[in-house]
Parts: C-alpha cells; sequence; structure tokens
C-alpha cells in the first residue's frame, strides 16, 4: 500500500466508525435530512477548507480567511442596501477585491520572503478591520434574489435537501480535486510543499505559483462569504472569529501533513464532515454542552498529528532498507 | 577519444569573491563519450568552477564554449536548457512527489489542460528501463533507497539536457553495491555519446570510471592527465601539494612525551562514520589525523567527542570507564572540540566575542549559575590579548570579524573550559597566512602546557610541523600511525594513496 493514502484512509475509517457509532444511537442519522442539513450547516467551512489545503500543501498557512468571510458578508450587506446593484454584480465586485487581497498577500510572502503566518494575520487584522468600517452592527439581507436562493435545492430520495450552498461546496470540492491532481499548479503546489528551493532548481515557476496559492485562498474565503451570507441572510462583523482555526483543524483532520507536501483535498471534505458529524451528534443527544464538539475536535488533532508523525518515523525507517533497487 | 574539436570547454574561467581568488584562470575541456574527474581539497575550486558551468555563479572572466558556441548561463535552468545538466550528492528532487512526477515536472504530457497520468507513467517506465530500473513510478520518491534516487535524478538531468552531465559527489552516501548501479549508468551514459564530469573523494572509483582526471588546487589548476597513465602517489601530491613555502621541519617531533595515557580509547567507533579504532592520549601531545576529504577524518573526531555516539568500544581513563555519548558527556570529561565548519557549527555570528567565548563554560556551568558579568568582561580582555584577537572590543559581534579572528574565538571558547583534551578540525582552512602561523604557535603552546591535542588537517606540512603522532585516515579506516621520524609528508602521501586497507 502506497504510504501517502494511509492518513487518507484513516480518516475515512474515523469517519465511518463516528457514522457508525451515531447511527447505533440515532438511527435517524442516516436519513438524507440529516446528510442534506451537514452540508448546507457546513458549506461555508467546506469551501474556505479547500483554499486552505492548497495553502498548507504548499508548506503555507492562511490566518486571513476568517476575517475574509466576516468582511464579505458586510461587504454584500451594505452594498445591497445602500446600492441598487443586482447581488450578482456586487458578488463579482467582492471576488475580484478578496481574490486580490489573497494575492497581495502571496506576492508580499514571497517577494518580501516573510513567513507567511505573518503576512496572513496582518491580513486577518486588516480583513477584520475593513469589516468593522463598513458596518459595526449586524446588517440584515433582504434583497429578494437572495429568497430565490435560499429556496434553491434539489430532493434527495429520502427527503434530503440538497441545497445550492451544500451543492456548491461539494461542487468546490471537486473542482479542487481535479486541479491538485490533474493540472500543473497543482503538481508544482506539491512540489512547493516538498522544498522551494528544489522546486526552484527543478523550474517550478515559485512566485506564480505562490502568489496563485493565496489568490485562490482568497478567491474561495470570498465564495465561503457569500455562501454565509445565503446561510444566515445577514452581515456581521464579527461573525465567523476563528474560522480560519477550524479550516485548519479540518484539513489536518483530513490527513494533510501540516508541514506541506503530502494529503488530499478529498480528505478535507472528510475533515469538515467528521467536525459537522460531532456537531450533529451532540445535537441530537441534546444534554451535552457544545463545547465538547470543540474538545473531540482538539482529541482527533491531536491524533492526527501522533498518526502523521508515526508514518514520518516509519517511512523512513523503511528508506533505510533499500526498496525497489534491482 | 575523440580527436575532434570538444564537447565543452572552459577557457582562463576567473571567479572572486570578497577576499579570494575562488578560480584563476583555470581552463578545463570534456569530450564527448569521456568521463572526466575533477578532484581537489574543499577550497579548491571545484564547486565553484561547476557553479560557473551550470550558471549557479556567473564567472567574472574567462570563455565557456559548448559545442562550438559561447554560452554564458544565467541560472541553472538556462544551463539545463543549453544540454548542461547536474546531479548532486544530495539529491535535487522533490521525496513528496512519484517518481513519474519527479521526472516530468515542469513538462508533464498534458490534454485539455489536464495532465494525462496514464502517459506520463508509461513514459517514465520507459525512460527507466533504459537505466536497468523497473520500479512502480507511481510511488513516492521518498520510499526508494538513494541509488535509486539518484538513477531518477540522472535520468531526469540526461533526458532535459543532453549533452554534458556534471555529477557532484553522487556516491557519497552509496554503498558499494549501489556504486556499481550508479556506474553501469554512467558508462551506459558514456556510450551514448555524452560528456560527464565526475566529481569523488574517493580514488578507487575517480581510477575506475575515468578517462582523464583535472585536479585543482587553491583555486588554480594544477594539471590535466589521462587516468591511466596517473598513479595514485603523484595523484595525492597534486591534489595535496607542498603549501608552506618556508619548510620548518622535515619530519614528526620526536620529544614525545612518554608516561601513562590520559585516556585510553579501545576498539571505538560508529558504523557507517569510522570503523573501529584504538588510539592513546598523552598528556602534551599533539596527534595529528592525516586523510582526504571524506576519508574519515572529521567522523574520527565527532566519534571521540560524541557527536555521533560511538557503538563499539569504550574510553578509560585509568580504572574508570567515561560515559562519551553525547558531547555534553564530553565536555564534562574535559574534552574541546572546534569543528570544521565554524560558521555553521561554531560561532554565533550575531552574538559578541564575550558572549561567544564564555558560551562553553557557561554551558558546562549550567544556566542556575551564571558567569558574572565582570569575571566574562576579564575572562574576554585575557583571551582577546592572549590569543591576539583583532577585534575594537570585546562586545564586536562576531560574524563582523575576519576568519582567523573567529577561529581564535572559538579556540578562546574551549581555552576558557580548560579542557584536558582539545580536538581541533581544520583549524587553519580559510585564514590567512599571518592568523595560519599564530594558530599552528597557539597549539605547540597548548602542548607545552600539558593538554593533549587532535589536530585534523588537509596541509600536511602542518601536520608535520606539531605532530608527536600521526593518524593516516582512509575509506574510514585508521590505516596507519607515523610517529617521530616518519613522520613525513612522503610517508603520509604513500599511507593515503595505498591501494588497498589491509596492507598498510
Amino acid at each position: 500500500m502506497n504510504a501517502r493514502t494511509l492518513p487518507l484512509l484513516a480518516t475515512l475509517a474515523i469517519f465511518l466508525v463516528a457514522y457508525a457509532v451515531c447511527y447505533a444511537q440515532f438511527p435517524a442519522m442516516l436519513s438524507t435530512r440529516v446528510i442534506g442539513n451537514l452540508l448546507t450547516d457546513n458549506a461555508f467551512l467546506g469551501i474556505v477548507a479547500v483554499g486552505m489545503t492548497f495553502v498548507i500543501l504548499s508548506g503555507g498557512i492562511d490566518l486571513s480567511v476568517g476575517s475574509v468571510i466576516a468582511f464579505s458578508g458586510v461587504f454584500i450587506a451594505v452594498l445591497l442596501r445602500d446600492t441598487g446593484l443586482h447581488p450578482l454584480i456586487v458578488f463579482a465586485v467582492l471576488l475580484v477585491v478578496t481574490t486580490a487581497f489573497g494575492a497581495a498577500m502571496g506576492a508580499i510572502i514571497h517577494g518580501l520572503e516573510m513567513p507567511p503566518f505573518i503576512v496572513t494575520l496582518a491580513g486577518m487584522f486588516l480583513a477584520r478591520g475593513m469589516a468593522y468600517v463598513f458596518s459595526i452592527d449586524s446588517v440584515p439581507i433582504t434583497h429578494e434574489f437572495y429568497d430565490t436562493l435560499q429556496d434553491l435545492y434539489w430532493l434527495m430520495p429520502g427527503k434530503g435537501r440538497l441545497t445550492l450552498i451544500g451543492g456548491t461546496m461539494l461542487v468546490v470540492f471537486l473542482a479542487g480535486i481535479v486541479v491538485a491532481h490533474w493540472t500543473r499548479f497543482g503538481t508544482n503546489v506539491y512540489a512547493l510543499g516538498g522544498g522551494a528551493q528544489t522546486a526552484h532548481l527543478m523550474g517550478v515557476p515559485v512566485g506564480r505559483t505562490t502568489i496563485a496559492i493565496y489568490a485562490l485562498s482568497g478567491f474561495l474565503a470570498g465564495l465561503s462569504g457569500i455562501v454565509f451570507s445565503i446561510y444566515t441572510s445577514a452581515g456581521y462583523s464579527l461573525a465567523t472569529v476563528g474560522v480560519e482555526l477550524d479550516a485548519i483543524a479540518a484539513v489536518v483532520i483530513g490527513g494533510t501533513l501540516l508541514t506541506g507536501g503530502s494529503g488530499f483535498v478529498a480528505g478535507t471534505l472528510i475533515g469538515v464532515l467528521i467536525m459537522g458529524l460531532i456537531q450533529t451528534y451532540i445535537i441530537f443527544d441534546g444534554t451535552l454542552s457544545s463545547w465538547w464538539t470543540k474538545i473531540l475536535i482538539g482529541v482527533l488533532l491531536f491524533a492526527f498529528i501522533a498518526l502523521q508523525k508515526g508514518l514520518v518515523w516509519l517511512t523512513s525507517r523503511e528508506r533505510r532498507s533499500p526498496a525497489g533497487a534491482r | 577519444m575523440t580527436e575532434s574539436q570538444p564537447l565543452l570547454s572552459a577557457r582562463a574561467v576567473t571567479k572572486v569573491f570578497p577576499g579570494t581568488v575562488a578560480l584563476d584562470k583555470v581552463d578545463f575541456t570534456l569530450h564527448a563519450g569521456e568521463v572526466h574527474a575533477l578532484l581537489g581539497e574543499n577550497g579548491a575550486g571545484k564547486s565553484t568552477l561547476i557553479k560557473c558551468l551550470t550558471g549557479a555563479y556567473r564567472r567574472d572572466s574567462g570563455e565557456i564554449v559548448l559545442d562550438g558556441r559561447a554560452i554564458d548561463p544565467r541560472n541553472t535552468l538556462e544551463a539545463q536548457s543549453f544540454g548542461i545538466g547536474t546531479v548532486y550528492q544530495e539529491v535535487n528532487l522533490l521525496p513528496n512527489l512519484s517518481v513519474a512526477e519527479n521526472l516530468y515536472l515542469g513538462h508533464q504530457p498534458t490534454r485539455w489542460g489536464l495532465i494525462t497520468g496514464a502517459a506520463m507513467k508509461a513514459g517514465a517506465r520507459r525512460t527507466l528501463s533504459q537505466y536497468g530500473l523497473d520500479i512502480d513510478v507511481s510511488r513516492n520518491l521518498e520510499e526508494f533507497s538513494v541509488a535509486v534516487q539518484q538513477v531518477v535524478a540522472i535520468a531526469r538531468a540526461v533526458s532535459l539536457s543532453g549533452k554534458v552531465l556534471i555529477l557532484d559527489e553522487p556516491t557519497a552516501s552509496l554503498d558499494a553495491q549501489e556504486v556499481r548501479l550508479l556506474f553501469d549508468v554512467v558508462r551506459s551514459l558514456k556510450e551514448r555519446g555524452l560528456g560527464i564530469v565526475f566529481i569523488s573523494h574517493f580514488l578507487d572509483q575517480v581510477f575506475e570510471i575515468s578517462d582523464r582526471i583535472t585536479v585543482l588546487r587553491n583555486g588554480r589548476l594544477v594539471g590535466t592527465q589521462m587516468a591511466a597513465e596517473l598513479d595514485r602517489v603523484n595523484l595525492v601530491n597534486m591534489m595535496l601539494g607542498r603549501e608552506l613555502v618556508e619548510e620548518t621541519r622535515q619530519s614528526g617531533r620526536t620529544e614525545r612525551p612518554d608516561g601513562p595515557p590520559l585516556i585510553r580509547f579501545s576498539n571505538f567507533g560508529r558504523a557507517g562514520k569510522i570503523a573501529p579504532f584504538d588510539l592513546d592520549i598523552r598528556k602534551g601531545e599533539v596527534i595529528g589525523v592525516a586523510g582526504l576529504l571524506g576519508s574519515g577524518r572529521t567522523e574520527t573526531a565527532e566519534v571521540l567527542f560524541g557527536v555521533s555516539a560511538h557503538d563499539s568500544g569504550s574510553a578509560v581513563e585509568g580504572e574508570e570507564t567515561l560515559p562519551l555519548g553525547t558531547p555534553r558527556n564530553a565536555i564534562a570529561h574535559g574534552f574541546g572540540f572546534c569543528p570544521e565548519d565554524r560558521k555553521s557549527d561554531g560561532i554565533i555570528g550575531d552574538l559578541s566575542v564575550r558572549e561567544n567565548i564564555v558560551l562553553a563554560l557557561q554551558a558546562r556551568l549550567g544556566w542556575t549559575r551564571p558567569v558574572p558579568a565582570r569575571e566574562q568582561a576579564a575572562m574576554a580582555e585575557e583571551f582577546i590579548g592572549r590569543l591576539d584577537i583583532r577585534t575594537p572590543n570585546a562586545e564586536k559581534p562576531v560574524g563582523q570579524l575576519s576568519g582567523g579572528n573567529q577561529q581564535k574565538v572559538i579556540l578562546a571558547r574551549w581555552l576558557a573550559t580548560n579542557p584536558r583534551f582539545l580536538i581541533l578540525d581544520e583549524p587553519t582552512r580559510g585564514i590567512d597566512v599571518g592568523a595560519h602561523a599564530e594558530i599552528i604557535r597557539l597549539i605547540e603552546e597548548l602542548c607545552e602546557q600539558g593538554m593533549a591535542l587532535l589536530v585534523i588537517s588537509s596541509e600536511l606540512d602542518e601536520l608535520v610541523a606539531y605532530s608527536h603522532r600521526v593518524i593516516v585516515v582512509r575509506d574510514r579506516h585508521h590505516v596507519a600511525e607515523l610517529a617521530g621520524e616518519d613522520i613525513t609528508t612522503d610517508n603520509m602521501v604513500a599511507a593515503i594513496a595505498a591501494p588497498e586497507r589491509e596492507d598498510a
């Protein structure tokens, strides 16, 4: 078995076992209604986690995405309230702004050789601050186009609803998988995570790739902001605090190595679903405090980091004994 | 060998770095279908020449002609597109990508913008089969042995460049069987008409694979000869040469201190680093270690000091066995070690002269007993005076001093701990002539005060000047021990050059 698929399989196994445990206690959890809600409730997190997967695969980190989602919500709500623009035009403008924001951070990271942690931390404060500049209060969105969007769904067998935003997340994941594994850009992202210096020597356009990675993350954070505004029908500058950390957790639980170079976009989807599943279980149970979600996610994170360390140790030991040489 | 024009020729290539001339009008020619070995000690200019050829450095003057066309590569990628590919000792591929991805990175076959994985894998299998390698190309590169990775690196370099292949110490981390695999590949490439530059410290391998040999020393060309017409003794003489103008001594010091050994190392060694050896050290004795780069001389020092823990043998002082598994233990038993690469292993450039000097002493005392500021200052002043460290004051960051003065600061650091046994690895490399003589004088002085020293040097004349005994290291074995009048450069060269390690 290929060692690089092991964390993915471990994630999948944990998801299936967790789902089986939930099903044993609450048989209703297997219904398509619960699955539909699971997708809808975690759509914004899933979308932003795809961008985070690319960033982490390249060996970086993007702390700004939570603030960018909040900024997006406020930006949309204020523009819809104060101007007569159609939401689709506002969406387009927003995506240009957040993509450019991400690209600018990527350019600073590459051009000034600054750690992504610091640059995106600055981006985090900047985006949150800009959200406050637009509005301190929560701004409701009452455009009729929003009602149309919220009512769009595909009725799954068993009366579950795959909503527009849930479907958007699945499409983003599919696109992310294709980009990661079937394009040169995707291979370059893995190459950067394997070693930027070596990648440069092998002809990977390091600067262009870095900028594209953070631009992609910014674009998906903007898209996630749109989805979140549809989900909540409001824009609030204090919303989605700490979502960047949830996204990082989903990526790591999904089996991606935090040091970069190894992991799968599909794993992140399962990571997001595991986190959503824990939350759903706690709602079903009804007696547990919702903080148990955080505790379990913390435990899972530790378990995965330990698993990854173990794998690295195992493969490096395997390499001592010559493999594959004839 | 073809009589036609050479595939690659470099004429009067010069490269100057601040303070040193790294390459001084060096000529180098390479024919198609030839393996040409490039030899020299550290700092001889091999890697500078390679970097000028591959575009990693821009040369200051001279010209490089490839296939009759003058070239001036600005970076390694441009050199690669001209036809010059390089494979380094540290495999410069991405361990987290599959073998096929590594071979095709940047050139993946695509259809409608998407990579066609099947075509890529088939192509990779086809390419590697030319090198006698039948492996699962969809597995990550890191799952394969270094030898296989090395062959993949060669395959990538050849497929992207295809005229000149530069192998920079490709065999350094391979075992004998893997070296054979690699050499088969090199021979088949030679038959395909590539020009191959081979850099290695292993003379056996050089004689086995090369057609011609070029030796560099101190940035200058010593000579180029057919491998078949050159014997080992001449080659070692070309590489190490005789550098010190004023010969201080013809043979080693004879007034060897007797008396019981201070510490007796027996059967001391570590697998993969240095074969087990016996060594007695005595008070007031200087033991020299001679050998080519990569022969195991630095490894000897590292095993003695516990940088890499010994896995066989023991160190006995009187009746007591010393635990020497870590540098901390070694320091606790009065050892000191000035490593070869002072920039990365020795000085801490941003700290002041005073702080660097106090470092080892403070480490031994532990953080609960800080050395008082006044004592630190006094200590710094004492060593600055005693070793003649040229610095405006004790608070200057060490990184701003010259190489020779940095070396003295490290020496001062260890002298401050008042060691019984001091190991110096290449104490005189990269420092100017004046400082050179001072360091040698200092070694003699310390020895007179009763300290035991082990000095590693690639300058044989220097070893003759201060050693009571010289150990010769080759292929990670201690192969000879010379004492007193037997210590001459000729004897050392003979021991280094002897072809078989058993008969020494």
